[in-house]
């Protein structure tokens, strides 16, 4: 078992690390910042740090105004809130300028602490995919969260940095580089392709153990930039399996497997699977019976492999 | 602030040329916002020809001051005295609103030199200009930032989680002029929301220095914003009394004029209206 290391505790050391380096860089929070980790910036850049209040409307529209006299605003809330309570901000007053306004949602998918669906975010990626000029990163664990908050301040324009809040699997190392916009191979095989993204790709990779034990080898391709899309890499990774599934802690619509399906469609199309969730709102739960319930575990993912790569075997033949 | 009054006749001459142009240009367009846009008219002028320190040659001056017309779709008058100034050649003021034109519907920064934040949705502007002034004081930098309201835009939440927080950061750099004409798009403010006015005593609950204008008055207008610059400690707002369509006889408190073009007609009897008054009827 890999240790464990928090996303959003990572972020928060990579954000106050990044404050040294780099004085442009601004943090805005609307009263969540122990929970965000935006605290850990707070204490070491008090003047470059704005508490607002719990107005995250607000606090969006203030990050827009900062950038466009040149400072690199961080804003941070639950991703529920960092996406579908912001979009309106985020669309015109953030991506329609284009402006380099970093948004970070460190409580993604259902594991949001038993807060229930109120809480969890299941619809951030597809709010952001169709906005234009948002970037979106969804880290797989804390080490390449933290090259990823180096990355996106970096990168100019709009980001959406989609992280989880317990600590989950390490699976990089520190010879691990990131790159907005790239997709990374973390494993080969012939018989399907998992892709997945953010916390479900130590997951991915755990289903990919089990699945090599009854003999089908799975290429893992896990893709960190969810928009724009890496669809280059994942061509290439479903080109030898011809089968592919998706796997993701998000809604089934508008998400990873919405944006793989739709590029592989058009470039190479092959059978794509989505696990992820079926288009409901979930519940207040402990992490591993959330997950359990909503078909979000290794087995799942192990049990969906099964079947499709079955269903399209004679296909394939 | 000394009033020249030679100044002031020409900044009201500017002003009524550039009712002028506004109509023309939302007639040739065949839409736009000419009421709003004729209520906020002297403002912008002042504004911009006198009160602000800008640089037309330099239209990305970091230390120039910011003006954020919050109330986006009263944009032609702001198109108008870019170009006036010099931001751009002044034949693109017949393209607005048309396909590939530099001057959108609402302003965009990335099209229109001099435009300082995209806005048209409204309730969005007051929170950029709190993020422009808290720059100011970040960068040591001593330009105010302007943000022009409507009143029916009072009406959106994050006006007033943003006027609780400018307060909370003190922005004395900071100036909300609320266009108080009294109409929004569907019939007067105190029909649709009786509770919106006044709003001096909520902004002044909120922490801010509250200052009252006629906002057609061109000496009040240029004294009344030079006090709202230099008052210190709090960011102030200023309740500017207008009058929808104002300058043109058949527009002025008519809410059918909040959204529409003008008829060729229309447009002859409204230049017709603002060179017999001057734009500066009752």
């Amino acid at each position: 078992m890999n240790h464990l290391q928090s996303m959003r505790v990572a972020f928060g050391e990579a954000l106050a690390e990044l404050g040294h380096r780099n004085p442009d860089v601004v943090a805005l929070d609307a009263d969540l910042a122990p929970a965000t980790k935006f605290s850990l910036f707070a204490e070491e850049f008090p003047e470059r740090f704005f508490q607002v209040g719990v107005a995250e409307q607000n606090m969006a529209g203030i990050a827009a105004g900062l950038a466009t006299v040149g400072f690199v605003p961080f804003i941070g809330t639950f991703a529920c809130f960092a996406s579908c309570r912001i979009a309106d901000q985020v669309r015109t007053s953030i991506a329609q300028p284009g402006l380099n306004v970093k948004i970070i949602g460190p409580y993604s998918g259902l594991l949001t602490g038993n807060t229930g669906k109120t809480h969890q975010a299941i619809e951030d990626i597809a709010t952001y995919r169709s906005i234009p000029n948002v970037t979106i990163v969804a880290p797989a664990d804390g080490v390449e969260t933290s090259l990823a908050v180096d990355a996106i301040a970096d990168y100019a324009g709009p980001v959406y940095l989609r992280l989880t809040r317990d600590p989950a699997p390490v699976i990089f190392d520190d010879t691990h580089t990131f790159e907005v916009g790239r997709a990374y191979r973390l494993r080969e095989g012939d018989a399907l392709t998992l892709i997945s993204t953010g916390s479900m790709t130590p997951t991915a990779l755990e289903a990919a153990v089990a699945l090599a034990q009854e003999g089908l080898e799975a290429t893992v391709l896990h893709v960190p930039t969810i928009k724009p899309l890496d669809v280059n890499g994942v061509v290439e990774a479903a080109r030898a399996s011809r089968c592919v599934i998706t796997v993701e802690e998000h809604n089934i619509y508008g998400g990873l497997g919405a944006a793989v399906a739709e590029a592989l469609s058009e470039q190479l199309p092959v059978p794509v699977y989505r696990v992820g969730i079926k288009d409901v709102f979930a519940e207040s739960g402990p992490n591993a019976l959330l997950l359990e319930k909503y078909g979000l575990t290794a087995r799942h993912v192990v049990e969906a492999a099964r079947r499709w790569v079955t269903r399209w075997s004679e296909t394939r033949a | 602030m000394e009033i020249d009054e030679k100044e002031v006749k020409l900044l009201e001459a500017r002003a009524n040329s550039v009712r002028q142009q506004v109509v023309r240009m939302i007639a040739n367009a065949g839409a736009g916002h000419p009421g709003g846009s004729l209520s906020a008219t002297d403002m912008i002028v002042c504004l911009y020809f006198k009160l602000m320190n800008i640089d037309p040659a330099n239209p990305d001056w970091p230390d120039r001051d910011r003006f954020v017309l919050s109330k986006g779709h009263a944009c032609p008058p702001l198109y108008v005295v870019l170009a006036e100034l010099g931001y751009f050649p002044k034949d693109h003021l017949m393209t607005f609103d048309h396909v590939d034109s530099i001057l959108q519907g609402h302003p965009d920064m990335t099209k229109t030199p001099g435009i300082d934040m995209s806005t048209g949705s409204l309730g969005q502007g007051l929170s950029a200009g709190i993020g422009m002034a808290l720059g100011a004081r970040l960068r040591g930098s001593d330009y105010h930032t302007y943000v022009m309201l409507g009143d029916g835009e009072l009406q959106e939440g994050q006006i007033w989680e943003a006027a609780m927080s400018a307060a909370k950061f003190g922005l004395d750099s900071l100036t909300a002029i609320v266009d108080t004409n009294c109409l929004q798009l569907v019939d007067e403010v105190k029909v649709i929301m009786p509770s919106c006015e006044p709003s001096g005593g909520k902004w002044r609950a909120f922490g801010w220095n509250v200052l009252e204008m006629n906002g057609h008055d061109t000496r009040q207008i240029l004294t009344v914003l030079d006090q709202a610059r230099r008052h210190i400690g709090t960011p102030t707002v200023v309740i500017a009394h207008t009058v929808k369509g104002k300058g043109v006889s058949f527009m002025e408190h008519n809410v059918a004029w909040h959204s529409r073009g003008l008829t060729p007609e229309e447009l002859t009897q409204a230049l017709r209206d603002l060179n017999e008054t001057g734009g500066l009827t009752s």
